[in-house]
């Protein structure tokens, strides 16, 4: 009686015994093969990850316009525009169809009153003026010590770049790339990607009270472009910010000087810390713009080595008066 | 064909609740959140109400929406379980995918089987357990146990897998455990349809209960029936609508009335040969043993090390939090709190604050801190374990006197980089949210090893002033363990938990 443990093996052809012991032998070479291929000394492959570096975004010197220009007034929008016609207009910076990224101080989850950001009504003017210019995109970022969608939404400059028709990047996990500044303390670090896809770049800080470095201005400012545990820069503050002011070249630096956080910064959160000084710069030498404003936190700019160490290697000069500057109210 | 039947009524409702499960879950945070009610489902859940009524003795504010699904249950039965619970629904369809269709299998799946008493026990635990001031019901708590997984596990891994939901990647601490606990919920269709429905949900139990009385029901004319069975087939509950139907297990899925070939069955008060029902199907010693074991249990419970009876460090519970006893009274474990969180400081403990704390939140600041002016997680808890704060409130701004503390920051000097190794740093500093800072500085000068000397700003943490946001701790440098560290005491729910005499 057959069960269903009697089934015998059938017989099978030459052709089909000599393609199953080939088919078989193919394997064996096969797991040889990828064994010499894959055999290595190391654990992982080099990673292929690509290190960028910054492009200089800045736009040939003119000698017939001003490098400099501090506006005092009131009415933000007019202040800017004053302050670029001056300069020669921002169509001396950007060209029909680039993409532009300005880059202001949203580090904290604040509001404006409290001046620990930017001036919303600020960003949201050099953003339409880069519009008008021409400018295909404009991007605003910052990679923000607080949550940065409550900073961007508090600070007022979601909304103002919104309503001026620009666009706010958020930078999240994956959109860092390794980038080489090539400082003396600061070489390969995570930096927002936009950098390296923008043609254009304007810096937009604010002028406030920082304990280490004294004050955070425009060369502080670009703190902000990187990621990662990026404090550690305090263990040697002043060698940072002037890397970090070698390595990134911006097209223009507009400061908002209207409400100045004296005490208790960066991060403030008390009215009575905030100064009014009704005051915009604009320029091209960030060293220069930083000793200027270092008279709204009454100091002196031996009290900011940074910028000593930037001049060194030839930022800019520390003594704004020496460049040509105009100073106007509006 | 008709479209319009009460099947595909019934499907709409179920898709546009799912669907409206999955809105409020998508928007619960800080950008998309506006004034929406997104913990509607959990408020809308009886059982929650019910058990944390007999835990604290309120009915608390959104609770009150409850109300609803329990008096239109008494009038109509059970359909909230096919209609309207995310969970169900889910299961329905997952049963639905994991199971062969042939009649022979619906009929053997479908048919009512006495493991389903267990969910009536395990109800019966948790509110005894409730009425004694222990809430566990979270744990089983079908809209408790969903938004958990989803907020969790679910959106997260969704997030992980490319989508664009949040800028950083959420972290949950054992947040696995939580993803595999779901994951074998869901499988356990395969093997019972509806697994979670029928034997272990205590919601569904609990308002089985409550449509005992509903006058509104599956009905069976006996003088039209063959005994085809064929009302069987598709039933979602298990209730046998071909014998006497056990009112308790409807869901009224109301597949069995359009599956009747003689209109034999149908919805609404008795007729003239109308078919009895069966009554709940519960031993009363199986009822009682229960009852009894919680009530041994609860003692045992209680007369462990937890938050409460030892304050524990490590557990700072979010701003807003009521008192720790009180709060174990309350809180439900949905983990809508830590969805809102911006920042994921808010995590699903273990077993920090005792086993009673299981999956409650607690902050933990190596993986965010405590977002100075952000209240969103005392407006999403729909038990009130965590009280609506406003921005003043927390911040201690006017007319508030003093700001909500969670905690107090302490130096560890030997991993201090500035206090042990002479570096510059202040990180913490710069990034304190109180106005003034609750970290100053002194600036000394050291003496190196070299002999030379070095001015230093020393930190130091003025405890007036502190909040124990744990910004400090999540952006020290020394991250691995940082040099600063929040602990709860301090904190201002609690009446002892504290350490300054006269703050």
């Amino acid at each position: 009686m057959s069960s269903k443990h009697s089934r015998k093996e059938p017989d099978i052809s030459r052709r089909k015994f000599l393609r199953n012991t080939a088919a078989t032998c193919g394997l064996v070479a096969a797991t040889g093969v990828w064994g010499y291929l894959a055999y290595s000394d190391k654990s992982v492959r080099r990673s292929s990850e690509k290190i960028y570096s910054f492009k200089d975004y800045r736009t040939p010197d003119s000698k017939s316009r001003p490098s400099m220009v501090i506006v005092h007034g009131t009415e933000v929008n007019a202040m800017a525009l004053a302050a670029l016609n001056t300069l020669g207009g921002m169509k001396r910076f950007i060209n029909k169809g680039e993409r532009v990224l300005i880059k202001p101080n949203v580090g904290w989850d604040r509001q404006p009153e409290q001046a620990a950001n930017t001036n919303p009504e600020l960003v949201g003017a050099v953003v339409n003026l880069c519009r008008q210019a021409g400018a295909s995109e404009v991007w605003v970022t910052d990679v923000s010590i607080n949550d940065p969608y409550r900073s961007f939404a508090r600070s007022g400059i979601e909304h103002a770049v919104q309503r001026t028709g620009g666009t706010v990047r958020f930078t999240t996990e994956n959109d860092f790339v390794l980038t080489d500044l090539k400082g003396q303390v600061l070489r390969v670090w995570p930096v927002s990607r936009f950098y390296h896809e923008a043609d254009k770049v304007i810096n937009m800080p604010v002028v406030k009270h920082h304990s280490l470095s004294k004050c955070t201005i425009a060369m502080k400012n670009w703190y902000g472009v990187l990621g990662g545990r990026r404090n550690r820069l305090h263990q040697d503050i002043n060698t940072s910010i002037a890397d970090l002011a070698t390595a990134i070249r911006p097209t223009l630096t507009i400061i908002d000087a209207t409400r100045v956080l004296v005490r208790n910064g960066p991060t403030g959160g008390n009215l009575s810390d905030v100064s009014r000084e009704n005051t915009i710069l604009a320029g091209l030498d960030e060293i220069a713009l930083d000793s200027y404003c270092l008279k709204f936190l009454n100091l002196q700019a031996k009290d900011v080595p940074y910028l000593s160490i930037g001049e060194k290697r030839g930022l800019g000069v520390v003594e704004w008066k020496s460049l040509d500057y105009v100073e106007l109210k509006v | 064909m008709k479209f319009l039947t009460l099947q595909n009524i019934r499907r709409l409702y179920s898709v546009f609740f799912i669907f409206l499960f999955l809105f409020l879950a998508g928007i619960t945070d800080f950008r998309n959140m506006k004034g929406y009610e997104v913990s509607l489902f959990l408020e809308l859940d009886p059982l929650i109400a019910i058990s944390s009524f007999l835990s604290g003795w309120t009915l608390y504010k959104g609770l009150a929406l409850s109300l609803i699904i329990i008096s239109t249950t008494l009038v109509f039965g059970r359909y909230f379980c096919s209609w309207v619970c995310p969970m169900g629904i889910i299961n329905q369809w997952i049963s639905h995918v994991l199971n062969r269709h042939r009649p022979v299998d619906d009929y053997r799946l479908n048919a009512y089987r006495p493991v389903y008493r267990f969910k009536y026990y395990l109800l019966t635990l948790f509110l005894v357990l409730a009425a004694f001031g222990a809430l566990q019901v979270g744990l089983f708590d079908p809209i408790a146990f969903i938004t958990r997984s989803f907020s969790i596990s679910f959106l997260p891994g969704v997030y992980y897998s490319g989508t664009q939901l949040y800028l950083k990647q959420p972290l949950f601490y054992g947040g696995v455990l939580i993803s595999l606990i779901f994951v074998a919920v869901l499988f356990a269709n395969r093997f019972i349809p509806r697994f979670w429905c029928r034997v272990l949900c205590p919601l569904g139990a609990l308002l089985g209960l409550l449509s005992g009385v509903s006058v509104l029901r599956i009905r069976r004319d006996v003088e039209k029936c063959t005994d085809c069975q064929k009302c069987l087939r598709y039933c979602h509950g298990g209730c046998a609508p071909h014998e006497e139907l056990r009112v308790s297990e409807c869901h009224l899925c109301m597949n069995c009335i359009e599956d009747c070939p003689e209109e034999a069955i149908h919805y609404g008060l008795a007729r003239e040969n109308s078919s009895i029902h069966s009554p709940v199907d519960v031993h009363r010693r199986r009822l009682i043993e229960t009852a009894v074991a919680g009530i041994v249990l609860f003692p045992m419970m209680k007369s462990v090390v937890n938050a409460d009876s030892a304050p524990a460090h490590s557990v700072i519970r979010p701003p807003g939090s009521i008192g720790e006893k009180d709060f174990l009274k309350r809180c439900i474990k949905c983990g809508e709190c830590m969805r809102v969180c911006p920042t994921n400081v808010i995590q699903p403990g273990l077993l920090e604050s005792g086993f009673e704390g299981l999956w409650s939140p607690v902050l933990m600041n190596k993986i965010g801190y405590c977002e100075y002016n952000c209240v969103l997680c005392s407006q999403v808890c729909p038990t009130g374990a965590i009280l609506p704060l406003s921005i003043e409130k927390k911040t201690g701004r006017p007319p508030f006197q003093k700001p909500v503390r969670i905690g107090t920051a302490f130096y560890d000097r030997g991993r201090c980089l500035p206090w042990a190794m002479h570096t510059e740093c202040i990180v913490c500093e710069e990034v304190c949210p109180t106005s003034p800072k609750a970290i100053w500085f002194k600036t000394e000068e050291v003496t190196l090893r070299t002999g030379s000397t070095k001015k230093l700003k020393l930190p130091y943490m003025d405890p007036k002033l502190c909040v124990g946001c744990g910004i400090c701790e999540n952006k020290c440098p020394v991250h691995d363990r940082p040099a600063v560290r929040v602990t709860s005491i301090g904190e201002t729910r609690s009446q002892t938990n504290q350490m300054i005499l006269s703050s």
